[in-house]
């Protein structure tokens, strides 16, 4: 067979000799680098109060966005449930009333939109797929629960605060 | 006519110092876990517990009152009794060893009264060490069969097999320095590595015995079943080894066991070959403090040679991989016997040319 690297290495089954067989130069080989280990900056990062800088395309929990006014940017065209490989995303249209128009940004928008938490595995394809930019994957982490019922998470939840109106109202 | 005194501050002074030795021993097993820790954390670039108290101290207590809280668990199938001996067994015999220590010199009180920091100074005590630590490996085999379960068994039959393999190394190394000693008595052991340097040469039999300290050494860690010995709870094939189906504290038992066990060996290791609590210098000291300060100076110089092989011992189990089971047979049979029937042979040879 053709060698793909020059890396490998034949395994050297010579036997032992003496000052193998006894073992202690080995051992004690083997203490200096351990004990040399006691002098090296730990790696530990203090999780909670000290925290990592996340990479660049780091992938956290989704958000649904608004623009400037505040209008749901969300047209529930469907593309990014198409293009959720783990079928998470599932939303309903409907049609915009016109005393709604402060609400949603254009005539159509979503009703229902759910993001199974379960199911979604953090790829970003719904991100790509979003033609009205409209979600985007933040750079929080996904929190626990206690049921599989509040893993589904609810446009309310996914939405993010309103740029005028205080957070809550 | 009463043919018996009974000396009542006697028996008080032994029961005190029996008391302190049991829980300083307790009390130290329990660091060790910590620092066993701490060490692996250390020699793996990582900080350990630190979480519960400064420095993570609290961490022992914080184990301690989880292992009681957990559910306890006695398999149907298992021998109940022998289930319960075990643990029982293997803490008990961890204790008694520490009986025939000599902690430090004897104290003088005013009155003429000799109090020895010693809770029985009996003739035989390396054989006593002996016989305790035989009983020892009762706990692990005992623990394995009546657990009915078929690794649990596999893992006490190795220990018993290691033991036994490892038990006639380490009696005959230390034949070669009984034969220079001339007692079996662990206080007359001590009280002849007095002070550092004397006649000429050192007089901690360290220095006489190198061979024999290592031979002993090496089955210390066998005894033990510490890494690189620690074929009886060797996880990737025993899954946890003789005490898979304990919980709760008899578990606990068991991980305490061994950590007290560490500490006594260490303690012994010290008096056989390390002058106990003889230290360099000891003789200026004494005459420049008090006989109180002077004890507690030499309690305090054998805890650190304890302490110091302690730490070797840890340093050791995260340095070494596990040996396999017929390195290790291969090890204690053809190798640690020979050497130590070779070192029993020269200390002899040299004995006897010393006599002429």
């Amino acid at each position: 067979m053709e060698k793909l690297t020059n890396r490998s290495v034949a395994v050297d089954r010579s036997p032992m000799t003496f000052g193998e067989k006894i073992y202690l130069p080995a051992i004690f080989k083997g203490l200096t680098i351990t004990i040399g280990h006691i002098f090296k900056k730990k790696a530990t990062v203090q999780y909670p109060e000290q925290k990592r800088p996340f990479s660049p395309v780091f992938r956290g929990l989704h958000v649904l966005n608004r623009d400037e006014e505040g209008r749901e940017r969300c047209t529930a065209c469907g593309l990014c449930a198409l293009a959720c490989p783990a079928e998470a995303i599932t939303m309903e249209a409907a049609e915009r009333k016109p005393e709604e128009k402060d609400l949603y940004r254009e005539e159509k928008y979503a009703a229902k939109y759910e993001i199974n938490m379960l199911r979604c595995i953090f790829c970003g394809y719904c991100e790509e797929a979003c033609p009205k930019d409209a979600i985007y994957l933040s750079e929080t982490l996904m929190p626990t629960h206690y049921s599989r019922k509040t893993m589904v998470y609810k446009k309310e939840d996914l939405l993010i605060p309103h740029p005028k109106k205080q957070a809550g109202q | 006519m009463l043919l018996l005194q009974i000396d009542i501050a006697f028996l008080i002074e032994k029961v005190i110092l029996a008391t302190v030795i049991l829980l300083g021993s307790l009390g130290i097993a329990m660091y060790a876990t910590w620092g066993e820790r701490k060490v692996a954390a250390i020699m793996q670039d990582r900080i350990g517990p630190n979480r519960a108290g400064p420095l993570g101290l609290l961490q022992p207590l914080a184990d301690g009152a989880k292992l009681f809280f957990k559910e306890e668990i006695i398999p149907d199938s298992s021998t109940r009794f022998l289930f319960i001996l075990g643990p029982s067994l293997a803490m008990l015999t961890a204790t008694m060893t520490s009986a025939v220590i000599p902690w430090g010199p004897d104290y003088v009180t005013e009155s003429g009264r000799v109090i020895s920091l010693q809770v029985a100074d009996i003739n035989i005590g390396i054989l006593f060490i002996f016989g305790v630590v035989s009983l020892g490996v009762y706990g692990i085999m005992l623990g394995g069969w009546a657990s009915n379960n078929k690794f649990s068994l596999l893992s006490s039959i190795r220990a018993a097999a290691q033991a036994v393999s490892y038990e006639l190394a380490l009696g005959i190394s230390l034949v070669a320095l009984l034969m220079m000693t001339g007692s079996l008595s662990l206080r007359e052991i001590v009280a002849q590595q007095h002070g550092f340097w004397a006649d000429g040469y050192f007089t901690w039999n360290f220095f006489k015995q190198p061979l024999g300290f290592l031979i002993f050494l090496i089955c210390t860690f066998a005894e033990l079943n510490r890494a690189p010995f620690d074929m009886a709870e060797c996880e990737s094939e025993l899954n946890m080894g003789y005490h898979q189906e304990y919980s709760s504290m008899k578990l606990g038992f068991y991980l305490f066991a061994e950590y007290i066990n560490m500490f006594i060996s260490s303690v012994v290791i010290a008096t056989l070959f390390f002058g106990g609590y003889n230290f360099p210098f000891m003789d200026e000291v004494l005459a420049g403090t008090g006989q109180m300060v002077f004890a507690i100076i030499c309690v305090l110089v054998l805890l650190t040679k304890a302490i110091g092989f302690i730490l070797f011992f840890m340093f050791i189990r995260w340095t070494l991989p596990r040996f396999r089971y017929d390195q290790l047979m291969k090890l204690g049979w053809r190798s640690l016997i020979p050497l130590a029937l070779f070192n029993m042979l020269v200390t002899g040879l040299v004995i006897l040319y010393a006599l002429n």
